[in-house]
Order: C-alpha cells, then sequence, then structure tokens
C-alpha cells in the first residue's frame, strides 16, 4: 500500500508536467484546429532559458525568489518565442490547406531542435538546483520538496489559467475564437490578436513544465521535448483535444500509469505505455474522455 | 508482351550497369566506392520517398514514421538472412550460387515487406478510421516505439547493432526495386482505386459522400506504402551489411517527408526529384553539415509559406514538356475546415 501511494505521488508529480504542455496543444488546436508540432521544443526551450537564467543569476544559495525569478524569465521567453512562432510561420499559412499547416509545423520544430543543437550543444546539460530540497515523509510515502512544488506550482498555474479563460474578457474571446473563428471575427474580435495571446499562454506553461522537471530531473537536452511534447499530445486527445479540464485529466492520468507501469512492471516499455493509450482512446473513444464527439459537416 | 521485353532490357541494363560501374566489365574502367554508394542510397531513397508520396502526397494522409517501417523491413529480412540463410540456399541447391543469393535476397524482402505491411495494418486501422491529423501523431509515436523495442532485442544485436548481414543487395537490386516501385505507385495512382485515393484527397467527405470507402481505401494505400519501406530498408541492410537503430530515428522520417516536400506531394517524378535532389544537397554540404538540418528545415517552411505543392505540385515531369502536356483540372486546395 505504501509502495502504491509513493508511486501515486510520483505519477502525479510527472503528470502535473504531462498536463501542463498538453494545455499548449489543446488551446492551440481549439482555436487553430493545428497538432502544434513545435510544442515540445518550446517545452526544451523553457529548460534552457531556466538553465542559462539561474546560472547568470548568481547566488549558489539556493533561494526562493531565485527559482520564481527564473521561472518567470523562463516563462515571459517563451511566450514571446510562442508568439513569433505563430506570427511568422503559422500566421502566413492559416488559410491554406490543413497538410500545409502540418508540414509547417514539422518544420517549425525541426528548426528549433537543429538550431537548439547548434546554439546548445548536443550533449545534456545538468539543470542547477533551485530551491532548497527537504524531503518530507506522510506514513512511510517520502515526498520530496521538488515534487510537492511541482504539483503546487501546475495546480496554481491552471487554477489561473482556467479563470482567465472563465472570468475575462479576453478569455471569452478565446473561447469565442474556439468556438467559432469566422463567428468570432464577425462580432468584432481581434482574431489575430486572440490567436497570438493563446500561443502566449500556452508556451508560458510550457517554459513553466521546462524548469518544474529541471528541478525534477536535472539533465536536459535538445530533443527532451519530442518525446514529452509526444506523451503530452496523446493526454489532450485522452482527455478530449481542445477540452482544457481534460487536457489536465488526461496528463495526470498519462503520468501515474506511466510511473506505474515503470513500478509494477518493467522500465523496458516506459515510452511505449502513452502510445498504447493512444491506439486505445482512438479505437474506443476518439472524442476523448471530456470531449463530445462532433460530426464533421461540409 | 512489349512491357515484359521492356522489363527484361531494364534488369539486363542494370545488372551490366552495375558490372561496368564495379570495374568487371570494362578493365580500367570503374567509379569510386564512395560515388557508387551514395548513388545506391540515393535509390534507397527515391523507393522512401515515392512509397511516401503514395499515403501522403495522393491520398492526402499524414504519416511521418516512415523509418519505422523501413527498420521493421530492415531488421527482420536481416533476421531472415542471418538465421535462416544457409537453409534457404539448401532448399534452392539446384541452382547456381549467384541464384541461390538472389533467392535468398528475395525471399527475405519478401518477409521483411510482409512484417512492415502487418505494422502498417495495426497502425493505420484505428489512426485512418477517424478525420484529421491523427496518423500523423500515431506514426511518430509509433516510430520511435519500435526504435526502442528493437534496441531491447537482443536477437538482433540490440543496442550493438545488427551485424554480419551478407552483402546480397547491390546498386543493380536496389535500382530494380526502385523501378518497381515507380511502376506500382503510377499505375496504382492511375488506375480506378488511385482516383479514390485523390478523391480522398480532394475532399474526404465529398468522396464518401459518392460511394468511396475511405477508411478501407486509406488503409490499403498505407499498407502498400508500409511494405514498401520495408522492402527499401531490407535493401538497406543488405546493402551495408550492418543496421544499427540509429538510422531509423524520426529524422529519418522528416529527410524522407523533406524530399517529397521539396519534390512535389503528389508527383512521382517530384519525388525522384526530391530524393535526388536531398541526396545532392547532402553530400554537397558534408562540410557544413551541422547546419543541414537547420537549413532543411527552414527550407520545408519556406517552401509551405511560398509554393506549399512543393517544386512540381501535383504535377509530372514530363507534363512540363510542350506536346504531351496533360491538362491538370484545376481544384482549389481544401480549405481550412
Amino acid at each position: 500500500m505504501t509502495t502504491f501511494l509513493q508511486q501515486l505521488v510520483n505519477g502525479l508529480s510527472l503528470g502535473s508536467i504531462y498536463a501542463l504542455i498538453a494545455l499548449g496543444y489543446t488551446m492551440v488546436y481549439g482555436v487553430l484546429r493545428l497538432i502544434n508540432f513545435a510544442h515540445g521544443d518550446v517545452y526544451m526551450l523553457g529548460a534552457y532559458v531556466g538553465y542559462y537564467l539561474s546560472r547568470k543569476l548568481k547566488g549558489d544559495e539556493p533561494s526562493l525568489p531565485r527559482a520564481l525569478l527564473v521561472m518567470l524569465g523562463a516563462m515571459i521567453t517563451c511566450a514571446l518565442i510562442g508568439v513569433v512562432i505563430e506570427r511568422f510561420a503559422y500566421r502566413p499559412v492559416r488559410r491554406a490547406a490543413r497538410l500545409t499547416l502540418l508540414i509547417t509545423a514539422i518544420g517549425v520544430s525541426l528548426f528549433i531542435e537543429n538550431a537548439a543543437q547548434l546554439v546548445f550543444g548536443p550533449d545534456p546539460k545538468f539543470f542547477p538546483s533551485l530551491a532548497p530540497r527537504t524531503d518530507f515523509r506522510v506514513g512511510g510515502v517520502r515526498l520530496t520538496s521538488e515534487q510537492l512544488t511541482v504539483i503546487a506550482v501546475s495546480f496554481l498555474l491552471m487554477l489561473l489559467l482556467r479563470f482567465f479563460i472563465l472570468k475575462t474578457r479576453t478569455g471569452k474571446a478565446m473561447r469565442a475564437v474556439s468556438f467559432n473563428l469566422d463567428a468570432a471575427k464577425l462580432m468584432g474580435i481581434s482574431t489575430d490578436k486572440i490567436i497570438a495571446i493563446t500561443f502566449a499562454l500556452g508556451s508560458a506553461l510550457a517554459a513553466a513544465a521546462g524548469v518544474l522537471i529541471g528541478m525534477q530531473i536535472p539533465k536536459i537536452d535538445p530533443l527532451m521535448g519530442i518525446l514529452y511534447g509526444l506523451k503530452a499530445f496523446v493526454a489532450a486527445v485522452l482527455g478530449g483535444i481542445g477540452n482544457v479540464p481534460g487536457a489536465v485529466i488526461g496528463g495526470l492520468l498519462i503520468g501515474t500509469s506511466e510511473v506505474m507501469v515503470v513500478g509494477y512492471l518493467s522500465s523496458t516499455f516506459r515510452d511505449a505505455i502513452a502510445f498504447g493509450i493512444l491506439i486505445l482512446v482512438l479505437l474506443l473513444r476518439p472524442q476523448g474522455i471530456l470531449g463530445r464527439a462532433q460530426k464533421e459537416k461540409v | 508482351m512489349k512491357g515484359f521485353v521492356l522489363a527484361i532490357v531494364f534488369v539486363a541494363v542494370l545488372f551490366l550497369g552495375n558490372s561496368l560501374l564495379t570495374g568487371g566489365l570494362v578493365p580500367g574502367f570503374s567509379v569510386s566506392p564512395y560515388f557508387l554508394q551514395v548513388v545506391s542510397l540515393a535509390g534507397i531513397n527515391i523507393i522512401l520517398a515515392v512509397s511516401l508520396n503514395l499515403i501522403n502526397g495522393f491520398t492526402g494522409q499524414f504519416s511521418i514514421g516512415h523509418a519505422g517501417f523501413m527498420a521493421i523491413g530492415a531488421y527482420v529480412s536481416a533476421y531472415v538472412t542471418a538465421t535462416f540463410g544457409d537453409r534457404i540456399r539448401e532448399g534452392v541447391g539446384m541452382l547456381p550460387p549467384a541464384f541461390q543469393n538472389s533467392v535468398l535476397l528475395l525471399v527475405a524482402l519478401a518477409i521483411g515487406a510482409a512484417c512492415a505491411a502487418i505494422a502498417g495494418f495495426l497502425v493505420g486501422v484505428p489512426s485512418l478510421r477517424l478525420r484529421g491529423d491523427y496518423l500523423a501523431i500515431v506514426t511518430l509515436g509509433f516510430g520511435e516505439i519500435i526504435r526502442v523495442f528493437i534496441l531491447n532485442i537482443d536477437a538482433v544485436g540490440g543496442a550493438r547493432g545488427f551485424s554480419g548481414i551478407p552483402r546480397l543487395a547491390n546498386f543493380a537490386w536496389i535500382y530494380l526495386f526502385a523501378g518497381a516501385t515507380i511502376l506500382v505507385v503510377s499505375r496504382i495512382v492511375r488506375s480506378s482505386f488511385g482516383r479514390t485515393l485523390v478523391a480522398i484527397r480532394e475532399d474526404e467527405i465529398a468522396a464518401e459522400a459518392m460511394g468511396v470507402n475511405t477508411t478501407r481505401s486509406k488503409v490499403i494505400s498505407f499498407v502498400v506504402s508500409s511494405a514498401m519501406a520495408g522492402v527499401a530498408g531490407g535493401l538497406f541492410a543488405h546493402y551495408l551489411m550492418y543496421v544499427h537503430t540509429n538510422s531509423f530515428t524520426f529524422i529519418k522520417s522528416f529527410e524522407i517527408i523533406i524530399m517529397i516536400v521539396i519534390g512535389g506531394l503528389g508527383s512521382i517524378t517530384g519525388s525522384v526529384l526530391g530524393a535526388v535532389l536531398y541526396i545532392v544537397l547532402t553530400e554537397g554540404l558534408r562540410q557544413f553539415a551541422q547546419y543541414r538540418m537547420v537549413l532543411f528545415s527552414l527550407l520545408l517552411i519556406v517552401i509551405m509559406i511560398v509554393r506549399p505543392g512543393g517544386i512540381l505540385g501535383h504535377r509530372e515531369l514530363w507534363s512540363f514538356l510542350g506536346r504531351r502536356r496533360r491538362v491538370e483540372p484545376r481544384i482549389p486546395p481544401a480549405a481550412a475546415a
């Protein structure tokens, strides 16, 4: 039982990372109907920005303000990167066929991965520890402060996002755009602006995930975004693509099942789990847990 | 009958060409092994590009895991020759040794292609039933997972790679199969079945309304394409005599996509052109190797923005040559849903 609880905690902290990335996938899919392949790479960039920021901000003592500053810096930088990607790669082809948009997304993803290998070097880097670490024991279950931070920060960010989407005017406009882009435009919503904001928000969340993973598993490399991106996308599909709470549920489920399979069966299949889940979801419930089946119309 | 004669001539020219290039025909004349290898690998790329174009260009479904199917073909056929090679040779012992090897290669390639086709079926059925971009993400996942699985199978060398594969394929075999791939794909595309594929690409809902079983057509097209990737993998393994999973990463899949996007999605001569251009650029830019993928990915984005159909678009090379110009119906690209 203790082992199970321990695995559950580990799974939830990994799952919150997936959930943060999945939110970006699902929001962009909501407004543009595009699988943003470059999203996993924005997450990787977030980790690297965090890495360089924390090395710049000297002060060898791990301290909370510094951690906060690193996190914010990475989020703002990646939000800008997200907007730049949208403006210069996706906007010119937005009205073209879907395949064109998809290939562009693949191109952007390839570009970021290879440019990152050139700029950062292909070898892994080791993320410095940002916050003082302590372990807590609750009835035999070991909770590291990193895990608690990851879970707490992710949930705080998700609540903020939910507040933003449901309670602000911009959030309302975002919902309108994802419901029907053309109608939203006719109602006087600046769709370009809303789409840019969506990319900024999604990329900021991915950057936060990048910094959080750096705190937890301190090895980062330029290709780390591929597998995390893939799994987070599966999480978004599992929860129902385009559905914000669904992305969170999907992320937590994928993270937990991955940790459980590694813990109880074998670590060989670690990366195959998400893929198996994806196949099952597509076979049994393609609209995902919270999604509603949509009929495609002419 | 005419086609049969042409095929015989084609095969004869290939094998004569092979002995000419390797220096066996005219004493004192041969090309450098490096050049021959580049040309042969270009042939394998042609098979990969033309077969991927069947699903990506003509059917309009986007697969980005072609290297995964290539890996299956490579490993399965290499395993067949390495394990059952002697037994198969004994089975056809009445033939001269050179023909024994040919039979062995053909058997190995057939089994490799069959396994790649089965994998394509298993991956295609769940993802092609649905509309949208699911095939892209499923094939991307599949390509990476199959690599991890192979890495963990000790019988094929695992992380050490699979060595000790006999060199059964050569320039002639590779271009024989490249020719066969081009022939098969162009025949498929011009058949009534090929018309259903193009109909699905242009407008899936309209195709369905016209009575096309869209899922069935998409799955068949995907399975055929996967089997051809399996053949390419088998040739690759029996040409280089060594395979490692590092040759089949998603980078390889992306390379094939770049070839067909440069050449033209939905154009067979375009994908041949793309494959050749890609090899020429790669070898020509060898001293800038680390910038290569950055350049190619930028090229991909720029082509999508400036000329989304690639260099040739849906047209074939000969449609640019005056007299035999074929009038293609001008259909606007399906608008974003």
